[in-house]
């Protein structure tokens, strides 16, 4: 079957939209995807026709949105390929995820001296959370240098990983550079020394298959909202015993079995994670988001996204001054770059005159932008509705760029 | 190039982002601050001599995009020789200009930041410099922040 780029660009309502009346070009994927109907539409239909808290009520409403808040954990537990699905909590997002591992994983079990090792792609997201863990337990935290094209200096991995790294925290695609990492070789060397590994998917989710038992990483997180699902919902994906030896992150309602004002007695996986009522709309478009997903599929998806990324990366180094950050083999459609003498801040002004939606300034991830001498960045983003038009357009609007500056 | 756009670069802008004027350190006693967009990064240090209530020099540092660098370099050649209380009224005409749209008499040349009300994603980058000034005139060193 074809891939009909039209037809999907029909699902996204959005996409008819006129930016200073022209089409918009929307190339800000990697910040946050736009949402096809059947999202938005699975999101309405459960405020329109089954709205009720979950686990609580006997009447029908109530069973009714805990059995859609239950499908969308289990396709999610499908798209990653988890044992259990006991081991999906859904969470507000990759950030929420993070920072709920850090809490109750991590804080309670380094001893001091022990180290964190990150990579130097990792987004503010996957570099604070870890900082103030390491903070609490007077430890350090080491860094995989990047190298010039954009991957990871895996030569210098085996000496970082030392006796005393007892935590390894690495994304899976970076945000800025599109690097697809090596997963499987460095999960498996950090495993070969006992070091667990979590893995930032925010940015692989929409592009990358993920399946976490082949890749046997302890953690992963995801965000629905970079995966053409609603903002403010997500999942923190870990390994069954490693979830249930944690301490609880939030408490509250949910998240119990017993409560008495002597004691309490914890709920069972995952709801012990999910205190308080759930953004149960979220999870619903969410699950809507992947079926979405699996409907167009993630192969014919990516074949797309790459000859769009050769042909856009061809024709952006036809401009004069403009640099490309990040150039690995193996990437998804992310092309950051610098015009010689124009800021950021200017091209995405430009940009945006004639329609066209970019990132400009420093992705949250000013370290990695401190490793490639420059304060900020332009960064445009495929997804599965992007066209070749759409960059001809980009490109059109870059020459204009000179056109005001020169 | 569409007309808003033109409004917003216009050549002085384009001209003062290239060669940004009194673009360098005050050393000696100065006052001085700095000001920081955490936003997009940009970053200005601002350095000031006041001898009886008026500005003997002025001058910046720093690092941003057209519309920030401009912005400074155009301050400090409104600034240069004006007391305090004048200067005080250019900030308040300036404010009024990025985010109203008001342009007072009074602006002279920073009237060709007009066109930055039209952009509302960039009136930080055009009051970075100012907000910078006020915080140089405190002589405070906490940095002055856009999103303060």
């Amino acid at each position: 079957m074809t891939y009909d780029v039209s037809k999907i660009r029909g699902d996204f309502p959005i996409l008819t939209t006129l930016i200073n009346e022209k089409p918009l070009v929307y190339l800000d994927n990697a910040a946050t995807t736009q949402k096809p109907r059947v999202v938005i539409d699975a999101m309405t239909h459960y405020y329109e026709h089954d709205n009720a808290n979950v686990h609580r009520g006997v009447h029908t409403l109530s069973e009714q949105a805990t059995q859609a808040f239950e499908a969308a954990r289990g396709k999610i537990q499908h798209y990653i390929n988890a044992k259990d699905r006991r081991e999906v909590v859904f969470m507000r997002g990759t950030t929420e995820a993070i920072n709920c591992v850090a809490h109750s994983f991590l804080t309670p079990r380094l001893q001091p001296e022990e180290q964190i090792v990150l990579t130097g792609m990792e987004h503010h997201s996957n570099i604070v959370p870890w900082q103030i863990v390491a903070k609490r337990t007077v430890t350090n935290l080491r860094i995989i240098p990047v190298k010039d094209n954009g991957e990871l200096d895996l030569d210098k991995l085996d000496a970082l990983l030392t006796k005393k790294v007892k935590f390894l925290a690495i994304t899976h695609v970076s945000n800025v550079l599109g690097t697809i990492n090596p997963l499987r070789e460095i999960i498996q060397l950090a495993h070969d020394k006992g070091i667990l590994v979590l893995v930032d998917g925010s940015q692989a989710g929409p592009h990358v298959p993920i399946d976490v038992q082949a890749l046997d990483c302890d953690f992963y997180t995801l965000s629905a909202h970079k995966m053409y699902g609603p903002t403010g919902i997500g999942a923190l994906y870990a390994k069954y015993h490693l979830l249930d030896s944690m301490i609880p992150y939030q408490t509250g309602g949910e998240m119990v079995k017993q409560v008495d004002f002597e004691k309490t007695e914890y709920n069972d996986l995952p709801y012990r994670f999910e205190a308080g009522t759930p953004n149960i709309a979220g999870a619903i478009g969410f699950g809507a988001a992947i079926d979405y997903l699996n409907q167009v599929g993630l192969s014919q998806i990516a074949t797309h996204e790459q000859a769009l990324l050769k042909y856009a990366t061809e024709q952006i180094q036809q401009i004069p001054g403009l640099r490309l950050i990040g150039t690995a083999p193996e990437k998804v459609g992310v092309l950051t770059f610098t015009l010689a003498g124009v800021h950021p801040h200017d091209i995405g002004t430009i940009l945006n005159s004639v329609g066209v939606a970019v990132r400009a300034g420093h992705h949250c991830a000013m370290p990695l932008m401190k490793r490639f001498g420059v304060d900020a960045t332009v960064r445009a983003s495929l997804a599965m509705y992007s066209t070749r038009e759409e960059i001809d357009s980009l490109v059109k609007a870059l020459h204009q760029v000179h056109e005001v500056f020169v | 190039v569409k007309a808003d756009l033109r409004h917003l670069y216009q050549e002085i802008i384009i001209d003062h982002n290239r060669n940004p004027r009194n673009f360098r350190r005050l050393c000696g006693d100065c006052q001085q601050a700095r000001g920081f967009n955490p936003l997009c990064g940009d970053e200005i240090d601002l350095y000031l001599k006041i001898e009886h209530d008026i500005i003997k020099d002025i001058s910046f540092e720093g690092k941003g995009c057209a519309i920030s660098t401009a912005s400074a370099s155009l301050l400090t050649e409104a600034l240069r020789g004006k007391t305090i209380t004048e200067a005080q009224q250019f900030f308040k005409d300036v404010h009024a200009m990025l985010t109203t749209g008001e342009m007072s008499d009074n602006l002279g040349k920073l009237a060709v930041l007009g066109g930055v009300v039209e952009f509302p994603a960039r009136v930080k980058c055009a009051s970075l410099a100012w907000h910078t000034f006020e915080a140089a005139l405190q002589n405070t060193a906490v940095p002055a922040c856009t999103e303060a």
